[in-house]
Order: structure tokens, then sequence, then C-alpha cells
């Protein structure tokens, strides 16, 4: 019976300090910017596109009306109109229905504060874009976008894609020397959020004040009036959301506490297949 | 899982869940943790003044005025005194400027329409979200300051209004900074009539740029001051007295 030799473990350098800082800074800032934006949301829980309101017709909107005495919630998608009472339009506050667009649950403060919310989310607004900038400019001066997230030739072509995409469906991941970088759907996914959605957020952000329009004219420009802002804001948000929805799953299913350990201690373990012949003795790893 | 043993569990993750709003709302409303959070409505109003306090906001085209225009806030003054000018149609109103000025003034709405004018199409947002477009027409802020003569001293102006909203007098407070920006008018007229109740008449201020708290409707008085802490709650308008930031331009 031959021995198999078994395949080493190497611990490589993953995410540079910066990466990791600015990771976490942005975690948390987003976090707060989230429940903080729905409590601004909730002020007036309908959307719209164009440069003004057009009050009673918004794509998305969520209310709440009296039926038999009871308060229901609904939340009107385009032409569809759905029953969401206890979550959206109408949600329980203390053990009582009462009208608000998201529940006291995912909000910043929990009750309708409105004053309160724009404090939170603008003080984490500076905190998130004045982040967001540093790891862009060190991103980009330091290699690090083109290095590791702009995908190589080889990981566009269409086979290569396919094929991992239908790899991600079986959940089965790159290993060995593949896993010394990131998969081309990792990469999409991460360009997609640090290079398009966080910096639309913030332009789209600054859009809707009315002082950084007539500083910035052209923002009204790039998204087609103050409420279309209103409205990508609110959706590239949802994108986020998703995005983070399918990071935690992805780093569960790929190895938590590896991933977790490389973003806090940016070492990540590799498996590599063993050397088709055993090293001459004395070779220390 | 037995029902009484599920509704246990669902008592207790309920509690929890209230327990954990509870501590996030203790953080979020500490004192100390607003005035800090607070730090950046200072660093808003400084870059945004950076960025060039000349700027226009963008004007529109009378295609694009909102068919109903939305009135917020206070939309019939219930103050006895303001129902008494509404039934002499304004005809003995008159606008007071006073405070740090050198001519202090008594304006009829008559002698308010003579002075130097502006008529502009301009976007409405409301510090809720919504926006609306709409055409006002007034005198221009800074001509009638210059009437009455701003001191060196004056830092604010603080606007005065008829209507009393929850209990309290609303009035706004406007930096001097913003007196000559060419946007910045009482409006008379709204979409080429004269303004309606709901919308402030007689006067309202236009300062495009901000938000829809900022745009003082029923104005009675414009006072030139040095500091607001001694008015009202001492934040600077009515809004701001109830936690809303004074620079209202996001």
């Amino acid at each position: 019976m031959t021995t198999q030799p078994k395949p080493t473990t190497v611990l490589v350098r993953r995410h540079s300090l910066l990466v990791r800082v600015t990771h976490w800074t942005n975690a948390v800032s987003l976090c707060l910017l989230l429940l903080s934006g729905l409590q601004i949301f909730n002020a007036h829980p309908d959307l719209y596109f164009g440069q003004q309101s057009t009050f009673g017709h918004p794509w998305l909107g969520m209310g709440a009306y009296e039926h038999n005495g009871a308060l229901r919630g609904v939340t009107i998608l385009g032409p569809y109109v759905f029953d969401t009472t206890g979550f959206l339009g109408a949600s329980r506050d203390h053990g009582v229905l009462v009208s608000r667009g998201f529940p006291a649950w995912l909000t910043i403060p929990s009750v309708r504060f409105l004053a309160l919310g724009r404090r939170w989310h603008f003080f984490f607004a500076w905190v998130f874009a004045i982040n967001l900038t540093l790891y862009l400019a060190s991103a980009v001066i330091g290699g690090h976008l083109r290095r590791d997230l702009v995908p190589t030739l080889d990981q566009v072509k269409p086979r290569h894609v396919l094929h991992e995409i239908w790899d991600h469906m079986r959940l089965r991941f790159p290993k060995g020397e593949e896993a010394r970088r990131y998969n081309v759907l990792q990469k999409g996914a991460y360009l997609g959020v640090v290079a398009l959605l966080l910096p639309v957020m913030i332009l789209s952000g600054m859009t809707m004040s009315p002082s950084l329009d007539a500083n910035f004219p052209f923002l009204l420009d790039l998204f087609g009036g103050r409420q279309s802002a209103r409205s990508i804001h609110f959706i590239t948000a949802s994108l986020i959301v998703l995005f983070f929805v399918v990071h935690m799953v992805m780093v569960v299913l790929s190895g938590t506490w590896n991933n977790v350990r490389s973003m806090l201690t940016g070492r990540y373990a590799i498996k590599l297949a063993p050397p088709p012949l055993p090293a001459p003795l004395g070779d220390a790893p | 899982m037995s029902l009484p043993r599920r509704g246990l569990l669902r008592g207790a993750g309920a509690s929890l869940a209230a327990l954990w709003l509870a501590g996030c709302d203790k953080i979020a409303e500490n004192p100390d943790v607003v005035k800090a959070l607070s730090g950046a409505e200072v660093l808003n109003r400084r870059v945004q003044r950076l960025l060039g306090r000349g700027a226009l906001a963008r004007e529109y085209t009378r295609a694009d005025i909102t068919p109903a225009f939305k009135a917020n806030g206070t939309i019939n003054p219930p103050d006895a005194d303001y129902q008494a000018h509404v039934l002499e149609n304004f005809a003995n109103w008159k606008l007071v400027v006073d405070g740090l000025v050198e001519r202090p003034l008594a304006l009829s709405l008559d002698q308010i329409k003579a002075l130097p004018a502006r008529t502009q199409i301009t976007r409405h947002d409301c510090v809720e979200g919504w926006s609306c477009i709409g055409e006002w027409t007034g005198a221009k802020f800074g001509a009638l300051m210059d009437l009455a003569g701003l001191k060196p001293q004056a830092k604010h102006i603080v606007l005065h209004c008829a209507d009393t909203l929850g209990g309290a007098k609303y009035y706004e407070t406007l930096d001097v900074v913003d007196v000559h920006h060419p946007q910045t008018i009482l409006a008379y007229a709204m979409n080429g009539a004269p303004l309606t109740i709901a919308h402030g008449a007689p006067i309202r201020l236009r300062a495009e740029r901000y938000l829809g708290y900022k745009q003082a409707k029923y104005v009675m008085r414009l006072e030139a001051v040095d500091r607001y802490d001694h008015i009202a709650g001492g934040q600077g308008g009515y809004w701001e007295d109830q936690g809303y930031d004074r620079y209202g331009g996001i």
C-alpha cells in the first residue's frame, strides 16, 4: 500500500492592513447608514422618478388604511399592490399596529424621529465617504485594484465564466493555486460594489441636497432629477443589501473561519496539492 | 415542539428584541452622542459654503411647474391677528424690519412690491423627501436689507412668522451670507398669482438651496441679530428647536 502525500496548508497574506481597516469601517458605517436611511425614507415612504414628486403615483410606495376597524399595511410596486401588514406600511410599535414605512426594528432610532435619523445618517455619510475615498485611492495607486480585482484575460473568457458559475452552483470553490486569487465572480461582485454601487450611493445622496445641486448642477442631469436620485439611492442601497446577503452566504459556505480570519489578521489558508515528488530533505518549507 | 414552549420562546425572542431596540435607542438618543454626530452638520455647512456661496439653484421652465404644489406645515394660521389681516386683505399689514439695522422700517405690501423684484422657477425640497416646482416672484432680500441698512455686527436675520404651530410661533433664521444671494427673495406671488394663504400669504421667504422648513411663510418681522440663542428654543428656528439642523442645505 502506497501512502498518498497529504495536501499542505499554507497561510497566504490575502488582505493588507488598509483593506482590513477600511472593510470593517465600511461595514459598520453602511449598516448605520442603512438603518438611519430607512428612518429618513419613512418620513415620505413614496418614491418617484424625475425632478419632482407626482403625489399619489409613486412607483414604490408604502401606506396603511383602515379595514373593518383594523389597520392594514400595503406596499405598491408599479401596478401591483401587496398586503404587507406587520412589516411594510403598518407594523407593531409596542404591540400596537401603527402606520409606518419600515418597521421600528429596522430604523435608527426605533421611534419616528426624522431629525435624529438625519444626524446619524449625515455623520456616517462622512465616515463612509472618507473611508471609501481612502480605499479607492490606495487601490488605484497601490495596485490592489489591478492586481486583485480586475479580472485577468483568461478569467473573462465566456467558457471560464460559465464554468465558474456552474462550479458555484454546485458549491465548488477554487482550491489550491487557483484559491490564491479571487475567482471571476468574486472579482465582478467586489468590483461592482466598490467601483459602482458605493460611489453611486454617495453621488445620488449628494443629488438630494439642494445646496450641493447648486454647487454641482451636473448631478441633477446625471441622475435625471432629485426624485430620480432618491429612487436610485434606494435601489442601490437595496442592491448593497442583496450583495451583503450573498456575501454572508458565500463567507459561510466557503469556510467561515478562514474568511473571517483573513479579514481580521490578513492570513488566508489555502490547501496546496502535494508536490509530485517528495521534497528533498533539509529543504524547509 | 409543544405549543406552550413555542409561546415561551416567542415571548423570550420578543423580549430580547425589545431589549435590543431599547439599548439601541439609548445610544441613538444619548445627548453626548447626538452632540458628537452634529459635528457633521458644521462640516456640511463649511464645505458647501467653501464650494461656492454664490452658486445658483437650478431654475426650471413653466412646463416643469408642479400642478398641485404641496402646502406643508401650517396651511391656515389659527392666530387671531393673522386672521384679522386676512379679513382686511392685508391692507393694514406691515412688515417690520428692525434689530441691528440703521433705519428700522415698517413696509406695506405695496412698498415691498415696489422694491427690485425677481421671478424664479425653482424646486422646493421638503426635508421629508418630496419635491415640487413652482414659480416665485418677490422682492430681493438684499435690496430690502440695504434699505434698512444692516449694521456690521449683524450675523443673522430672524424671520418672525404669524403662525402658531404645535403651540409655538414659527420662526427661522437666515445667515447674512445669504441675504444678498440673487435667489433669496421675499415672495408675494406664486405661479403668477398672489401668494395663497396655504403657501404663506402675504409674503414668504424663498432662499433656494435650502430645504422647505427654511422657507418661512407668513413673515411678519425681520430682526437682524448677532445671536439667536435667546429666541424660543435657541436653535435658530421652529424645526431646529425640535432637533433639525439649522443649516438645512442637505
